[in-house]
């Protein structure tokens, strides 16, 4: 095949495919720039390591609480609180968000209520958490239900709605009843739309992780992140940061994954 | 299946029909089609009387005005007009997907009160479930009906030969064309044996060249599986290529302002459409709709 278009106009070509190798290479391109504009400016002392540390010290203290077993302690219970948290929030939010886009009747009702507590500032809510549930692990799992359950259901709502009337439609003239829609029609075709919702909404019940583990958390990356503020051990914190960032890529990674896996036909 | 028995059966009807039609030559390779033609004044699968539609209130607007008509057993009917006159929410109403304002549908002389697979109908946009392939989408019925496993395989492979598809049976809808995903639909419907076969412009989205191979395999399947057909189109070709009567009409509100028969032989090929008495009909129809255009404007 001739090549009659350069490089340079497939790349600056709206939609347009790039190579695969291209796009790793600037993926990886990427990744050099921000890390090497960091250790410039860290081993540099553009800014002072008090409060930028350089790669070296994060790597080195990562290596270190790797070897005392600490970083994964910690991992584990902010992995715990965030997985448990989003496990509860999409075991509901999923089978009412389905009957909410269904249904009118139980979206009358909900809709308004829900949007009203949406905008509420998840902080504002851990006192009353700390007052009613205590200060043990359900908390944490409060925060994230809290800051994760209304959006999620909201979003799934959304994807029931978009189901197609005519789907839904033919079905019925095919033999399915009314009340064996939502099973048999509504929840399949809107399932590639729902993982594409629990993975989203997974990014963002780890950004509340560290509101969970603002107050009385006594481990946790959040907490570890908050104990080395007072310390003034930013390599600590950046440490924290970097492993909730590779966290999140972990379980993205998995949801796009289970995506392929349960709904191959949907592109 | 019984296509054997009836093809011996029709030799009779098909030579009787021959002769009402005597000015139009007969190219008579399968008369399969012509023994449901002469049995139309027999028996009535559907009847629609007198269903009106309006949407909102009372003053809302007029969208069916008074329709009657009548569908025999194995006809094929086709209801032509121009877009906005109606013709989709009859089909809609004759499904049970929308209730009449006034007016009775009956299919089989039963009243129709909710959808139900007795009335399959194949829609313009594709309605086939994604999640499912091919084969699973045209067993979907049979499932609901409780069908054993054996007899469901055997109702798939039957429709899957009848639209060409066996190959493409584990196939995924996103991995078929725009007629194949029609073919799928209409043996779907079909693997039910629904009392009425609606479409409502099954091909309305396809390019010419697959509609007109979309219209020969319809009627192929229609011929030999004798089913009863209700189609609606704005597209007069289609609708004399196909249909043995043509109902014409009107838009807002939608009535029926004529009734065309279609004495032109089956088999009918695709080039049906250069005759003489094709064109003496279209150019019938294209009046009809042209007086509809002008007391518009």
């Amino acid at each position: 095949m001739a090549q009659r278009r350069t490089a340079w106009t497939r790349l600056t070509t709206p939609f347009a495919n790039i190579p695969a190798s291209t796009a790793t290479t600037l993926a990886l391109a990427m990744w050099i720039a921000v890390i090497g504009g960091w250790a410039l400016l860290s081993y540099g002392r553009v800014v002072p390591n008090m409060f930028l540390p350089t790669p070296g010290t994060v790597l080195q203290t990562a290596y270190r609480m790797s070897l005392d077993g600490s970083l994964f302690y910690h991992t584990f219970t902010s992995a715990k609180v965030v997985i448990l948290g989003f496990i509860v929030s999409s075991a509901i939010a999923v089978p009412l968000g389905l009957w909410m886009g269904t249904y009118r009747a139980v979206q009358a009702p909900l809709e308004p209520l829900v949007n009203f507590i949406r905008y509420l500032p998840v902080t504002s809510f851990v006192p009353l958490f700390i007052l009613w549930i205590g200060i043990g692990i359900e908390q944490r799992i409060a925060v994230i239900f809290f800051g994760t359950f209304f959006q999620q259901l909201v979003m799934i709502s959304d994807c029931a709605r978009s189901v197609s009337r005519d789907l839904v439609n033919a079905s019925y003239t095919l033999g399915t009843k009314r009340s064996e829609a939502v099973w048999h029609v509504i929840f399949p075709a809107a399932l590639p739309a729902i993982l594409d919702t629990l993975r989203v909404t997974m990014g963002w019940a780890w950004t509340y992780l560290v509101v969970a583990e603002l107050v009385a958390a006594s481990s946790g990356l959040g907490y570890i992140s908050l104990k080395a503020m007072r310390g003034f051990q930013v390599d600590v914190i950046f440490m924290a940061i970097a492993a909730i960032g590779l966290l999140g890529l972990i379980t993205d990674t998995a949801f796009r994954i289970l995506r392929a896996r349960v709904a191959p036909w949907a592109a | 299946m019984g296509s054997l028995t009836m093809n011996a059966s029709s030799q009779t009807a098909a030579g009787s029909r021959v002769a009402m039609t005597e000015t139009i030559k007969a190219n008579n390779l399968d008369g399969a089609a012509h023994a449901a033609v002469d049995q139309r004044s027999a028996v009535t699968t559907m009847a629609i009387e007198d269903v009106t539609l309006r949407y909102g209130d009372a003053n809302g607007v007029l969208a069916l005005d008074d329709v009657s008509l009548k569908v025999a057993k194995n006809e094929f009917c086709v209801i032509v007009g121009p877009s906005g006159c109606g013709k989709s929410s009859l089909l809609y109403l004759a499904a049970g997907l929308n209730d009449a304002t006034s007016g009775s549908i009956k299919v089989d002389g039963r009243e129709v009160i909710e959808p139900g697979p007795d009335r399959g109908m194949v829609f313009q946009s594709y309605t086939l479930f994604p999640w499912l392939t091919v084969r699973a989408n045209i067993e979907y019925g049979p499932k609901r009906k409780g069908l054993p496993a054996e007899q469901r395989k055997q109702i798939v492979d039957q429709y899957l030969n009848e639209v060409g598809l066996a190959p493409f049976a584990d196939h995924y809808p996103a991995q078929l064309s725009g007629g194949m995903k029609q073919r799928v639909a209409i043996a779907r419907a079909l693997a039910n044996d629904p009392a009425v076969l609606l479409m409502d412009e099954p091909f309305g989205a396809l390019d010419s060249q697959t509609r007109g191979t979309m219209q020969k395999l319809l009627l192929g399947v229609w011929e030999r599986q004798q089913k009863t057909v209700l189609f609606v189109t704005h597209d007069i070709d289609e609708a004399l290529v196909l249909g043995d009567r043509v109902l014409v009409m009107t838009a807002r509100p939608g009535k029926i302002k004529a009734e065309i028969k279609v004495d032109i032989p089956r088999p009918r090929s695709m080039d049906v459409i250069l005759e003489p008495d094709f064109i003496a009909l279209k150019r019938r129809i294209l009046g009809l709709l042209h007086d509809e255009i002008d007391e518009d404007h």
